[in-house]
């Protein structure tokens, strides 16, 4: 008898763990963006992408609200916003 | 082919023939010997593995861990401290159900440092997982080194398995050992089949994280394991002996105790004291005998029942301590028998020998001969009274 044991690749794309966000969630605001990339950089889940400025936005399937990406955007064009409908 | 063999190199000699692929290890007393004989006939190439020399027994649990869950059959070996130092990754091994043998050198555990046996360090680890098998003598030793990759690696088991041989007694004595030829050997134990591997063509994730909706069931998966091993065990050794006639239960041995009046049960090489103290007191006509346990874990509580229901006294001879409570073979063959209709009518517990304190025929007499009186809980044999009266006031 073994119960779970393994798991085949590609589990954390298959979770969904966006539901487990904090109160906050991020809003790109697609203004002032010059397209450094350090919000896809500094995410820790890895969901934030974006091709040129102002086309940067995340996946609230992945996104926890941690606020890193606001914190660290140079024209403050991420704003962290109160969560009011979950994903 | 039998030969005149150090209980280390007879072990060394047998885990050559299991072929195993990696070897991790880290020296130890009075495990080294067989490490040693296992490198140099790697450097010697006697035998073609790998052996990965590590800083700390912490490691090489955690290198055979990878060897396996990457499909090869692996092997390791430790003693007292490195045992606990592994002690994570022994929990680890049997939680990712990942099939490995191990010879522990039964030694006891500091503080006062001491390297000399006693079983206080794989009891320590009891509930790890892990199938724990003591050996008597050096053969069976060996032998269940056999039969441990075998069940270890049984697709329905899937369990490492802890080989337990008294440190010095059985790692440095020297006896008439028979190290079957690798022909034998290979009937016996085909190369190891993983069910599942690390394998970079078909990722797949091991030892993963599992929440309050996943852990209870890979508990209860290893427990019933561990519950089918008691019917499993008995069926290695039955096709062990067949290929290389050496008889082995796998569970217990009853020696002379089916009309004693009195049976110490015991485990590992006190069983062969025993067994002489047993003869000599039966030729003197008195009705003593001997329930030996192979296999700690699983515990085959309904085979000691059976074994002991109609015996009026039992002692158990314990080689370790649980402090503050019970001696850990005692508390168990004590439950064994709750809420059963036949039962001894005395079953006393003993400690001995703990930091290779010597138990001799004398040790065991004095154990036969309590009893006869009333009943002693975790009594301590050969205890010397003058040493407790330091004063640190």
């Amino acid at each position: 008898m073994f119960g779970p044991l393994t798991a085949k690749a590609g589990t954390s794309r298959k979770n969904k763990t966006g539901s487990w966000r904090t109160e906050s969630r991020p809003k790109f605001l697609q203004k002032n963006c010059i397209g450094c990339k350090l919000c896809a950089v500094i995410c820790p889940e890895g969901c934030i992408e974006g091709a040129e400025k102002n086309t940067y936005h995340c996946d609230y399937a992945y996104c926890k609200g941690c606020g890193n990406c606001a914190l660290i955007c140079p024209k403050q064009d991420i704003v962290m916003t109160k969560e009011e409908v979950k994903d | 082919m039998k030969d005149f063999l150090e209980g280390s190199r007879a072990i060394a000699e047998i885990v050559r023939i299991c072929k195993p692929g990696l070897i991790s290890a880290y020296p130890i007393t009075p495990q080294t010997h067989i490490v040693e004989e296992l490198a140099q006939f790697v450097a010697d190439g006697k035998l073609d593995s790998q052996f990965v020399n590590v800083e700390s027994e912490h490691s090489a649990a955690s290198v055979v861990l990878g060897g396996v869950a990457a499909g090869v059959r692996s092997y390791t070996a430790t003693s007292s401290q490195g045992l606990l130092y592994m002690g994570e990754v022994i929990f680890n091994i049997a939680g990712m159900r990942l099939p490995l043998v191990m010879t522990c050198a039964n030694r006891a555990v500091s503080a006062p440092i001491n390297i000399w046996n006693d079983q206080q360090d794989s009891i320590a680890l009891r509930d790890s997982g892990w199938l724990q098998l003591y050996a008597e003598d050096i053969q069976e030793a060996a032998d269940l080194h056999l039969i441990g990759y075998r069940i270890s690696e049984d697709k329905s088991m899937m369990l490492p398995v802890m080989v337990c041989m008294d440190g010095f007694i059985l790692t440095h004595g020297i006896e008439v050992v028979d190290i079957p030829a690798q022909e034998q050997v290979d009937r016996f134990l085909p190369g190891y089949q993983p069910l599942y591997k690390l394998d970079v063509d078909n990722p797949i994730s091991m030892g993963l994280l599992a929440d309050p909706d996943y852990y209870l069931e890979t508990r209860y998966a290893i427990e019933e394991t561990m519950k089918s091993a008691l019917d499993f065990i008995p069926k290695v050794t039955a096709e062990f002996s067949k290929v290389f006639g050496r008889n082995y239960n796998g569970l217990i041995e009853e020696y002379r105790s089916k009309d004693a009046e009195r049976v110490i049960v015991a485990m590992g090489s006190v069983c062969g004291t025993i067994k002489d103290v047993v003869d000599e007191l039966r030729a003197k006509g008195k009705k003593v005998g001997l329930l030996k346990v192979t296999c700690y874990r699983p515990f085959p509580a309904a085979k000691i029942y059976e074994a002991l229901k109609g015996v009026p006294k039992v002692a158990i001879l314990d080689k370790s301590v649980s402090l503050g409570s019970y001696a850990p073979l005692a508390a168990e063959i004590k439950a064994s028998f709750f809420g059963k209709k036949k039962s001894p009518k005395l079953i006393s517990s003993f400690v001995a020998g703990l930091g290779g304190r010597d138990i001799t025929r004398d040790s065991i007499k004095e154990i036969f001969r309590l009893l006869s009186t009333k009943e002693k809980a975790g009594e301590f044999i050969d205890l010397k009274p003058e040493l407790l009266k330091e004063n640190y006031e």
